[in-house]
């Protein structure tokens, strides 16, 4: 009998909070996925598909669906770490396959020899190519994510990667380089001796 | 009234469940890595185990006591902890989809996190009332956001800290827990009863 | 503010947070006048000597340029011109080191001295009093003026503010423990200079002109006293010797107790803060009409022999000032740009004088060593005591070298001013300062990227919009059109008769045409099918793969002379818009001896063979990447046929030549691809 009871009261108990829990279900329901915008943030904008989806914002949401997280490589370790911070997961070695230098580059055309097909302008995912048919293509630097994609379709192999060259503008301060030191306190005059210390104790309100 | 606020400092600080009774352990190490997560962490945990410690006295003496079914307590309580932990679940998914993926697997997890089913035991134990079951439950919330938020602080230090090799990662956190608990000892005779 | 005048009057100074008092070596340089010194051989102008854009080039190579003659232009704002320091002719325009720590290049013009100093048409203004603000803005523009105490921050703009100046602060602290430039410049030219101020003014007109100076200046106060005794809105601030007191901001809360706010500029206050150069530069460039062309540089280090401040052209190369101050030659070599607080290493000593460089430094070994001694952090916050940011300098070291960016930024990185006090402090020698640089650069970096993202991913979105609508059109179009064909064929109008035949005509006539063509391109038809041929034995050589091994040695056969067939026409297209093509002998070479190859290669070889060869060799190593053996030798014979060809045509019309080669290359990726698809097709069949 008390068996027959408690089962009667933890089923009770039992019904009572999975009608409460499926009213909430309902109640709270979510819809949409805001994380497809943010992981779309961090990723490069490239677009240039080395991780096999046709620009970033399909990476991102395929990232959200739960794929992989290592495979943009031109945003390389820091957009992995990035990611893995906002999914909460671990940091992931950037995928072998999809590993390459990511140096930042620019595409170039050779514009000798240049055949005026068009078809790296087809190609191109951020519209950094000008040029017309039968005439020569030219690329804008400044818009030109370096994405390689239009280096394929080029039936004259034109199109070269090249780095972008460091200028004073975009040259970071190199640490083993730039030396400069502080002076030596040992090395000084006496008439100042009584200026050594490294604090502000001194009168202010004279 | 006194009686409640003693309870109250009680709990937080001189039988903090985390570094004096050593109870919830398993979030204090795996949340605490960054300060945010813990203060979400602390959020959910707070909302959990009052409403747990809340809702086990109900269950436990308007179901079970009257029918005689004390040796249930433990089921029982797991059951209306889950509940409570679901309920947390989907509420945190609806208002903060970030907290939600960061807390990740430590959000269902505080189901069997010890120091909820410790509250709510401990409540039936110490025979507290109503208002002092919830108090205790509310407390001892306090107590674990305090040195889990404290904790996370610091471990967000050592992060970038030049830790020496043997000693990085969970072991410096380790050895930093400890500290932590041997400060908390400190409080022990805080509170004196005439 | 009346509070902070009478203050200011009493000689009450507010205090600002931290500072230290590195020891001063300004005895060095300190008693002796400023020097005039001899042209040096070359002056090297870089375009950019500010903070900003630079100018476009006015002048060519082998012009003849006059002393003050503008060498840029620009409407911009932010980009100031340079002027010709001496009369000479321009012998190069070039790509040469340029003072700036990174020891990248720049372009910069070269100007060989004439030593005749002949002047550009002056127009020296008798009173300047009766010049509005905005001519002497104009003047001032044209004449190039930069801050030159350091950042070099485009005066004009500067001085240009909509708010009204309460105050304008005159910077002659000059806090660095070894510089005197600014010091000598007020002994030696103080009238000049307050004539600057009041030029300045007359564009600001603020309410207030405080002359800040640090107390270590006696000779250079007295002076300046002397001439600002009489006007009654100057006052000569003299404040205790502390750095970095000629911090902008530092100063600011000095003099007056105002605090610019974080990210915000002194302007906000209602404060305009100038250099002392900078007044006298102004004075020079409005009363005498002389733009920036020569500054006060502090030559000073115990390298040097004769440490002295010297008025050195802009354009000078160090080289020249180190050899006029009997440098000796120190090694390793070390030589600082700018203070020992703040200034960088000089990559090279061929770098020259700009606008902003207001100290060499040659220290011998002794005096700053070059080594670096860094040990860990003990924590002992001293730093943080002497930031004069009130910034927590340790915990910034923590997060910039475990690159935590959003730390950084969340502890004020970009509030650092870079002065080097936490540094000198520090007893760990831990080179605080070069972390947050790099720290900063990186940021700067980061911050760019995202920026290019975020257009990069604008253009993406415009372009994928504009697809689909285009796509959208394109099928209204086609639909619209097919209805109205549709329409106007069941009106059973005349027109529409006409319509019916006159497409039957054009039918007939393409039928016709058609047919002409086949008939008589022998030559079309032929290659169509041998395609067909070609694509039926691709098909076989797949499926003997894929069905039976012994059958390879076949199929690579067949595939062999399939191969042959394609070399050959990629030849034909080559060597036929060359000249008359030699085909006998191309089939003769087709059954390949080995002496012939070294034959062809021992002889000379034009630019048009090499490119051929290039092609060759580069279709050779594609083939052997992507197909068998076979192809191969067969691509080995074709090379030996390029060649050959090429050897019988002795005029080469460069331009047929670059054609061929291109079809060349589209023909020889086709087929790699065409190699490639292939064999992914086999291996999956297999």
């Amino acid at each position: 009998m008390s068996i027959l009871i408690a089962i009667l009261v933890l089923g009770g108990m039992c019904l009572f909070f999975g009608a409460l829990l499926g009213y909430a279900a309902v109640k709270f329901k979510v819809e949409g996925d805001p994380l497809v915008e943010q992981l779309d943030a961090l990723l490069p904008q490239t677009q240039c598909g080395q991780c096999g989806y046709p620009g970033c914002k399909p990476y991102a949401q395929a990232i959200a669906n739960g794929e992989a997280i290592n495979k943009c490589a031109p945003g390389g370790e820091d957009t992995i770490k990035k990611i893995a911070n906002l999914m909460g997961v671990d940091v992931q070695p950037l995928d072998e396959s999809h590993a390459q230098d990511n140096t930042p580059k620019v595409a170039f055309i050779i514009e000798e020899d240049c055949i005026g097909c068009t078809k790296c302008i087809q190609a191109c995912p951020v519209d950094a190519i000008i040029g017309a048919a039968k005439q020569m293509h030219t690329i804008i630097a400044d818009e030109c994510t370096g994405c390689d994609l239009c280096v394929a379709p080029c039936p004259v192999d034109c199109i070269k990667m090249i780095p972008i060259a460091q200028t004073t503008h975009n040259w970071q301060w190199d640490l083993n380089r730039i030396n400069v030191k502080t002076i030596d306190a040992d090395d000084y005059s006496n008439k100042q001796s009584n200026n050594v210390k490294t604090n502000t104790t001194e009168e202010v309100n004279v | 009234m006194v009686d409640y606020l003693l309870l109250l400092v009680g709990t937080v600080l001189v039988n903090n469940f985390v570094l004096v009774k050593f109870l919830g352990l398993c979030p204090f190490m795996g949340v605490s890595s960054r300060t945010e997560t813990a203060i979400g962490m602390s959020f959910a945990t707070t909302f959990v185990m009052t409403i747990a410690s809340l809702l086990s006295y109900l269950v436990n003496n308007y179901i079970l006591a009257p029918l005689g079914l004390d040796y249930l307590m433990t089921m029982a309580f797991i059951l209306v902890i889950a509940v409570v932990v679901q309920f947390t679940e989907m509420v945190v998914h609806k208002t903060s989809a970030n907290l939600y993926r960061t807390l990740g697997i430590f959000l269902p997890l505080i189901t069997t996190n010890c120091a909820v089913l410790g509250v709510a035991l401990l409540n039936i134990y110490q025979q507290h009332n109503f208002f002092e079951s919830i108090i205790y439950g509310f407390g001892a919330a306090l107590g674990f956001s305090l040195v889990l938020i404290m904790f996370s602080a610091m471990r967000e230090k050592l992060a970038s800290a030049d830790v020496p090799m043997p000693f990085k990662g969970p072991a410096i956190a380790l050895i930093t827990a400890g500290l932590m608990s041997l400060a908390f000892m400190g409080f022990t005779g805080l509170i004196k009863l005439q | 503010m009346g509070s902070i005048l009478a203050r200011i009057k009493q000689g009450r100074w507010w205090k600002f947070h931290g500072g230290i008092h590195p020891p001063e070596q300004k005895f060095l340089t300190m008693h002796k006048p400023i020097r005039n010194l001899p042209l040096p051989k070359v002056l090297v102008l870089p375009l950019k000597q500010h903070i900003g854009q630079k100018g476009d080039i006015q002048v060519n190579v082998g012009d003849n340029v006059l002393k003050g003659q503008p060498l840029t232009n620009s409407p911009h704002p932010m980009a100031v011109p340079i002027h010709a320091p001496t009369s000479g002719i321009i012998t190069e325009i070039k790509n040469t080191l340029v003072a700036h720590p990174s020891g990248l290049s720049e372009l910069c013009i070269f100007i060989k001295p004439d030593e005749k100093e002949e002047w550009v048409a002056r127009h020296i203004c008798q009173d300047y009093k009766q010049l509005s603000a905005q001519e002497i803005l104009t003047k001032i523009t044209n004449a190039g003026i930069a801050g030159m105490g350091g950042a070099g921050f485009p005066t004009n703009v500067k001085i240009n503010t909509k708010v009204a100046t309460k105050f304008l602060i005159i910077n002659a602290a000059e806090c660095e423990p070894y510089i005197t430039a600014d010091d000598l410049l007020m002994r030696e030219h103080s009238s000049e200079i307050v004539d600057g101020i009041k030029i300045l003014n007359k564009v600001l007109s603020a309410e207030q002109i405080l002359i800040a100076i640090e107390d270590n200046k006696p000779e250079a106060i007295k002076a300046l006293k002397k001439v600002t005794g009489s006007l009654d809105n100057f006052h000569v601030c003299v404040i205790p010797t502390i750095y970095p007191t000629g911090g902008e901001k530092q100063l600011i809360t000095r003099l007056t107790g105002l605090e610019v706010p974080q990210g915000g500029l002194p302007s906000a206050l209602g404060i305009v803060v100038q250099n002392v150069a900078t007044c006298f530069a102004v004075a020079d460039a409005v009363i005498n009409d002389i733009p920036l062309i020569r500054r006060v540089v502090t030559v000073t280090g115990k390298a040097l022999e004769k440490p002295q401040n010297v008025w050195a052209l802009l354009g000078t190369p160090i080289k020249h000032l180190l050899t006029q101050c009997g440098y000796q030659k120190q090694s390793p070599e070390h030589l600082i740009m700018g203070g020992p607080m703040m200034g960088f290493s000089l990559p090279s000593i061929d770098i020259s004088i700009t606008k902003t460089s207001n100290c060499i430094l040659a220290p011998s070994t002794k005096e700053i060593p070059k080594d670096n001694n860094e040990v860990d952090c003990i924590r002992c916050g001293q730093c943080a005591d002497v930031c004069p940011s009130q910034l927590l300098p340790q915990e910034l070291q923590w997060f910039a070298k475990a690159k935590d960016h959003d730390q950084l930024q969340k502890f004020n990185l970009f509030d650092c001013i870079e002065c080097g006090a936490c540094a000198y402090v520090c007893p760990s020698q831990i080179p605080l300062v070069h972390y947050y640089r790099i720290a900063k650069a990186e940021i700067r970096q980061q911050q760019q990227q995202d920026l290019k993202a975020e257009k990069a991913k604008a253009r993406f979105e415009a372009r994928k919009q504009r697809l689909a609508q285009e796509k959208i059109k394109r099928e209204e179009k086609h639909r619209k059109a097919a209805e109205a064909r549709k329409a106007a064929m069941n009106s059973n109008t005349a027109q529409a008769k006409d319509a019916k035949s006159a497409v039957a005509a054009a039918l007939a006539r393409a039928k016709a045409k058609k047919a002409q063509a086949s008939d008589d391109n022998n030559d079309k038809k032929s290659q169509v099918s041998a395609a067909i041929a070609r694509a039926k034995a691709k098909k076989q050589a797949k499926d003997g793969i894929a069905t039976n091994k012994t059958t390879t040695a076949k199929t690579s056969d067949r595939l062999t002379k399939e191969k042959n067939a394609d070399d050959q026409e990629v030849l034909d297209s080559i060597t036929s818009s060359n000249t008359e093509t030699t085909k006998p002998n191309t089939k003769k070479q087709n059954s390949n001896d080995n002496n012939n190859e070294t034959a062809t290669k021992e002889k000379v070889l034009t630019k048009a063979e090499k490119i051929a060869l290039a092609v060759a060799k580069a279709k050779a190593k594609k083939a052997a990447e992507n197909s068998s053996t076979h192809h191969t030798d067969s691509n080995l014979n074709s090379i030996d046929n390029d060649i050959n060809n090429q050897n019988n045509t002795d005029d080469i019309n460069a331009k047929k030549q670059r054609i061929a080669v291109a079809v060349a290359k589209a023909k020889a990726k086709k087929q790699q691809q065409s190699t490639e698809s292939k064999n992914n097709q086999s291996k999956e069949s297999s």
